[in-house]
């Protein structure tokens, strides 16, 4: 469709999330504004094929996603440590002093595969629904809710106990029993 | 089925934390609204034919 006045408005209504969800897939405050740069000029470029009526914000994160990996993938080829030097970043950000927590969410959140975390990212924040994040993936519902629980359990896993055993009175109780009764 | 009952069960509050933690997050980057960059780039662009040369001369340099 053609690139009317509320259109573009649109376009800039999604912005924001679009800014979060670069940054939360990057990392990187400044690759993803580069990321959210290179999507609006691909996307106006592109508008022709935007299906009036159907979801502008889910066609644009759509963009953004594949840009990411294809970024991400010459990136790792030209930086090996790219984690480290993002972790690096994390730690020298003038963060407003507050959450230590919010900060080892990041960097747990960064440890997940890159599906996962995307998958996570498109349902538990953007607020998408398993099937609009399926499409933007390229990827089956399934698939979507899979990767979405193994995301979940890594990061409790990391951010919490290391397995869901561990918590809990049950195990004492139960070793106790087991003591007495063996 | 083990698995399912590990999730429901136990981790619902580290689960629902994890929700929060995921959303603040994200909100955060949110509210920061629109910057100035992208706002000027969109009004600049008349069509589609402007933002192609411009991701174009990005692309190359």
């Amino acid at each position: 469709m053609p690139l009317t006045d509320s259109l573009r408005d649109d376009i800039l209504a999604s912005v924001p999330s679009l800014r979060a969800f670069a940054i939360s897939l990057s990392g990187n405050g400044d690759r993803a504004d580069d990321l959210v740069q290179e999507t609006l000029l691909r996307a106006i470029a592109n508008i022709d094929s935007f299906q009036p009526g159907s979801n502008l914000p889910a066609w644009l994160f759509t963009i953004l996603r594949n840009l990411f990996r294809s970024d991400y993938r010459k990136r790792r080829r030209e930086v090996e440590d790219a984690e480290g030097n993002y972790a690096k970043t994390l730690k020298t950000q003038p963060a407003q002093n507050a959450h230590l927590e919010f900060e080892e969410f990041r960097v747990a959140l960064e440890k997940l595969p890159q599906d996962q975390r995307e998958a996570l990212i498109l349902v538990g924040a953007s607020g998408f629904s398993y099937e609009d994040a399926a499409a933007i993936c390229g990827c089956a519902v399934g698939t979507i809710k899979s990767r979405v629980n193994r995301a979940r359990s890594k990061l409790s896993a990391l951010l919490y106990v290391d397995g869901a055993d561990d918590f809990g009175p049950d195990n004492t109780v139960r070793a106790v029993i087991g003591g007495n009764g063996g | 089925m083990k698995e399912v009952k590990k999730q429901g069960g136990l981790n619902a509050e580290i689960q629902s934390r994890i929700g929060h933690q995921l959303r603040a997050m994200y909100d955060d980057v949110v509210r920061q609204g629109v910057p100035d960059r992208f706002a000027d780039l969109i009004r600049k662009l008349d069509g589609p034919e402007a933002a192609a040369e411009i991701a174009k001369k990005d692309g190359g340099e």
